[in-house]
């Protein structure tokens, strides 16, 4: 067991992993960080995608003690400090872009890193993005619709086509 | 204008706050002080014999608190199933028994053989590791029809063979049947595969077990659609647990979709496990151990034959369907292929002689069941695909062939045992012409044909029987549970209202939509109702949530309970008003008494029934807290018409989905926004059905689609947006709501849409292709066009 210590959501915090414990797992068992989902064990699903140092990644494809001294965001600390749900979550609420929620983590982190390379994609850029994300209760339609209008798009129109 | 509350509003749903904000509570987020995990040692052969499993080296691995094999099991029930099949000469089905760990054999790849209960995760998996097992490999029987040959091996020593029944019906029915065929101007014969799929909800299965030796009582956190179903289930027939000493959590539940219905062998093992350790036990599964132990679902091989007269009336229709059972029968297994399908053939269509035949086979793989629309997709399938082809042969328009054999009258008693009450199929069709925009196709094919694409159109029906089920009917029908619900309403002296409800939400939104209809009622706002579900300990007794049922019947029971708490809030507001019961009306969250201008506030009312000084207490009790139990006088029968725009490519094969509509009559509508949401998701299942998904075994029993590298997940770019309308509503009749239920809509109505888009693509490419089979893979596409 070593000990890892990083930031998560702008705090500092640390605990044990063997050398083979997952980001995952550690942000989940150790610092209880419960809102990061794994739903597959072959890194496709999505639901455990955080943000270390900035960047989108599936917490199930790095080792915990890859993220020592990361700045790491998680779901738990997107929404501001009175609760208010960013732009991209309360579009999600709007938009009725989850169901189960058990992919919306995944889906709610990786939006955020779509939007901050691309703050207005197409209908299609958006669907390629989400490629690695997937969720089973919505067929996509109200999430790509809440992506949409996170990114300030009129959505009014699109129950049209 | 939309509403803003009540019945037919779409507010914004409640649940949503804690899912979005990472603070829901999935059961992998229950963690129990002093725990221990179990990891599954499971069968990689489809069929063996288990000579021995040597422990001793696993046993002393670090961390390893004890392993547990078949043999500790002995004296312990088996897994139940719910549901008895009597075949066509009236004999019952053949049950095996189904141990919680194998005993003496491995039945399929993914069959537990031991349970390894270590202080961790890790340490259990590395000990399973470490486990000497000693299997004779047999021969495995994976396909149906070669299972139940003469002479095939047997999944099950002690059974006559791999034929779990032959089921008829309606049997009586049959030489009138064969009768019209012999007559018959016009005969569509056709042969088609309803693919094995996996639900795959994104949660994984996930059970711990917990027990109290001071009081006795055993606990299981699970993740599943029914925790009483659960209790009854593994307290009465696995574990001797009555139901007062055993309580069942069903927590936030991340999709279930059928294949958390019913009753696995982890969720009896870590209860077990719990008492016989006096320590909190907890199985969470990966992925890969969901695709070999979650149930599957669908898997038929049918021949469907339409019999037309000279004018294309239908007149009659069979179906031969062979329906693989797995190696051991899951819960409600042996009702999809009979009960949930052989009662829908007859579709929208006023065909008056029908008839049925299944054969339920066991092969060495993982048991199948009920996955969302459960025996309706497979019958839908059929029926609407054969129509296709009967239009195409008989050189009518395939809409017009439709119309002209719906059934226009209701109620409609059909042939197969049911008695539909509403329906509209004419006004369904019209509205899936408006929105799909049929008079635009033309020029549509023709842009696709000008970028070197093949354009085809597919379009069908549907009806389903959800809102299940009436007790009685069931019953006879062999089913060994009772399918109504019940609610318990509390409200409080301040006002507020709790309902305890016995279904159970994992997506489809009760906590914002069941609020609706209560504020409804009492004229009060959304946001006085709480809805508290999914523990056995604090409401009352449920059969939970699946066959479109919630709504139906736990919203039904819901509302009987609010119309007894009405009731006697009205007594109580009389006596105050010095009125008669009779004269009391409530509107808008007021009591008052008709005639005059004396009222009384609905939170007056309450604070009286709780503080009961000036109360009539020698007519009724204080308090005002009413339980009711609803049971469905019929099955409700949403039904719908779906058109599919397909472009595929002509050089590679590959299908793509340009548009697709959906024009659908679920009755009454309580939240629009939900109900959308409900068949947008059925649709992205269908299409996945249709062209992506497709659980795949070698002649081994390996399963060959394992993982999601190798089953195709619909992910967003497979998708398009969907056109879905919902104002076509005839009510049910035989429900307070009038609803009808909306969950398994999509997936019911959509594969024959998409399935027959691609044929029409292929068709219009003069291509003699009446059938490709599922999953329209580009390979599959590539080679019809090309044979």
């Amino acid at each position: 067991m070593t000990k890892v210590s990083m930031t998560v959501n702008g705090k500092a915090a640390s605990g044990e992993a063997e050398g083979r414990t997952l980001l995952s797992s550690f942000l989940r068992e150790e610092l209880g960080f419960t809102g990061t989902h794994v739903g597959c064990d072959t890194s496709q699903c999505g639901a455990c995608v955080v943000h270390v140092n900035g960047v989108a990644v599936k917490s199930c494809t790095m080792l915990a003690v890859e993220a020592e001294g990361a700045e790491v965001a998680t779901i738990e600390g997107q929404a501001a400090p009175d609760g208010t749900l960013n732009t991209i979550q309360q579009a999600f609420q709007d938009h009725h872009g989850l169901q189960c929620g058990f992919c919306t983590p995944g889906m709610v982190m990786s939006t955020a890193a779509l939007l901050k390379e691309n703050p207005k994609p197409s209908e299609q850029e958006i669907r390629e993005y989400l490629e690695g994300n997937i969720c089973r209760c919505t067929g996509y339609h109200n999430i790509v619709k809440a992506i949409m209008a996170a990114s300030g798009q009129d959505v009014s129109a699109l129950a049209a086509e | 204008m939309p509403k803003d509350s009540g019945i037919g509003a779409s507010p914004k749903r409640r649940e949503d706050v804690r899912f979005l904000t990472g603070t829901g509570n999935y059961t992998d987020d229950i963690n129990l002080n002093g725990q221990a995990y179990v990891h599954f040692l499971r069968s990689d052969m489809a069929h063996a014999r288990i000579n021995s499993i040597d422990t001793a080296a696993a046993s002393a691995m670090p961390g390893v608190v004890r392993i547990f094999t078949g043999a500790d099991f002995e004296g312990v029930g088996g897994i139940p199933c719910g549901w008895q099949i009597t075949d066509k000469h009236g004999e019952a089905m053949q049950e095996p028994a189904h141990p919680v760990l194998a005993q003496g054999k491995a039945r399929y790849v993914g069959d537990a053989i031991a349970a390894v209960v270590a202080d961790t995760a890790e340490q259990a998996r590395d000990a399973a590791e470490a486990i000497e097992l000693d299997m004779e490999e047999l021969p495995a029987v994976i396909d149906m029809k070669a299972a139940v040959q003469e002479g095939a091996t047997k999944v099950h020593d002690d059974l006559t063979s791999n034929l779990c029944y032959d089921w008829g019906f309606v049997e009586e029915n049959k030489p009138a049947v064969e009768e019209a065929f012999a007559n018959a101007a016009h005969v569509t014969t056709l042969e088609l595969v309803n693919n094995r799929l996996i639900a795959n909800p994104m949660e994984p299965r996930v059970a711990v077990g917990d027990f109290n030796r001071a009081t006795g009582d055993s606990t299981l956190y699970t993740t599943s659609q029914n925790p009483h179903v659960i209790r009854l289930l593994m307290g009465a027939f696995v574990l001797g647990i009555p139901e007062h000493k055993l309580r069942v959590i069903a927590p936030d539940v991340g999709g279930g979709f059928g294949t958390k219905i019913f009753h696995y062998a982890e969720e009896a093992f870590c209860t077990f496990a719990a008492k016989a350790l006096n320590r909190a036990v907890k199985w969470t599964s990966s992925r890969s151990e969901a695709f070999i132990s979650d149930a599957h679902g669908r898997d038929h091989v049918s021949t469907i034959q339409l019999a037309l007269d000279a004018d294309n009336n239908f007149t009659a229709l069979r179906t031969d369907t062979y329906a693989n059972m797995g190696a051991y029968l899951s819960t409600f297994a042996p009702s999809v292929p009979t009960w949930l399908h052989g009662t829908l053939m007859a579709g929208n269509y006023k065909t008056p002689l029908i008839y049925v035949n299944v054969k339920a086979v066991f092969t060495n793989t993982v048991p199948v069941d009920a996955y969302r629309g459960a025996g309706r997709p497979e019958a839908t399938y059929q029926l609407e695909r054969v129509i296709d082809k009967a239009a195409r042969e008989l050189g009518v328009d395939p809409i017009a062939l439709r119309r002209q054999n719906f059934i226009t009258e209701f109620p409609y008693a059909t042939p197969v045992a049911v008695e539909y009450d509403t329906g509209d199929y004419n006004a369904t069709m019209d509205k899936l012409e408006e929105i799909a925009d049929f008079a635009g196709f033309d020029a549509r094919r023709a842009a696709s044909e000008a970028k070197g694409k093949v354009r085809g159109l597919g379009v069908n029906c549907y009806i389903e029987a959800c809102g299940i089920a009436p007790s009685n009917l069931v019953g006879q029908l062999g089913a060994r549970a009772g399918l109504y619900e019940s609610a318990t309403v509390r409200v409080n002296a301040t006002g507020g209202l709790v309902v305890m409800t016995g279904s159970h939400s994992h997506g489809q939104g009760h906590e914002t939509s069941f609020p609706q209809v209560i504020a409804e009622m009492i004229g009060i706002d959304e946001s006085m109702v709480e809805i508290v579900h999914g523990d056995t300990a604090n409401t009352p007794m449920g059969m939970g949530t699946y066959g479109s049922r919630s709504l139906a019947v736990g919203g039904s029971a819901m509302v009987r309970a609010t119309e007894k708490i009405i009731t006697k809030a009205k007594k109580i507001a009389a006596h105050i008003l010095e009125a008669s019961d009779a004269d009391i009306e409530l509107k808008d969250g007021q009591f008052s008494v008709a005639g005059t201008d004396k009222s009384l506030a609905w939170g007056d009312v309450t604070l009286a029934a709780y503080v009961p000084h000036n109360y009539p207490l020698e007519d009724i009790e204080p308090g005002l807290e009413e339980t009711a139990f609803y049971d469905p006088a019929n099955f409700t029968y949403p039904s719908g018409a779906y058109a599919c725009e397909v472009e595929l490519d002509p050089e590679t094969g590959k299908v793509s989905i340009e548009r697709f509509a959906a024009a659908d009559d679920f009755g009454n509508v309580v939240n629009p926004m939900i109900v959308e949401g409900q068949v947008h998701g059925g649709i992205g299942q269908g299409i996945g059905q249709a062209l992506l998904e497709g659980a795949v075994y070698n002649e081994d029993g390996q399963l060959l689609s394992a993982s999601y590298m190798d089953y195709a997940m619909p992910r967003a770019d497979d998708l398009p947006f969907y056109q879905v309308d919902h104002s076509c509503q005839t009510p049910c009749t035989h429900n307070p709501l009038g609803v009808k239920g909306c969950g398994e809509a999509g997936a019911i109505g959509s594969p024959p849409a998409v399935v027959n888009a691609v044929v029409d693509a292929l068709q219009s490419m003069g291509k003699d292709v009446t059938h490709v089979d599922m999953p329209l893979s580009p390979a599959r596409v590539w080679s019809a066009m090309n044979e």
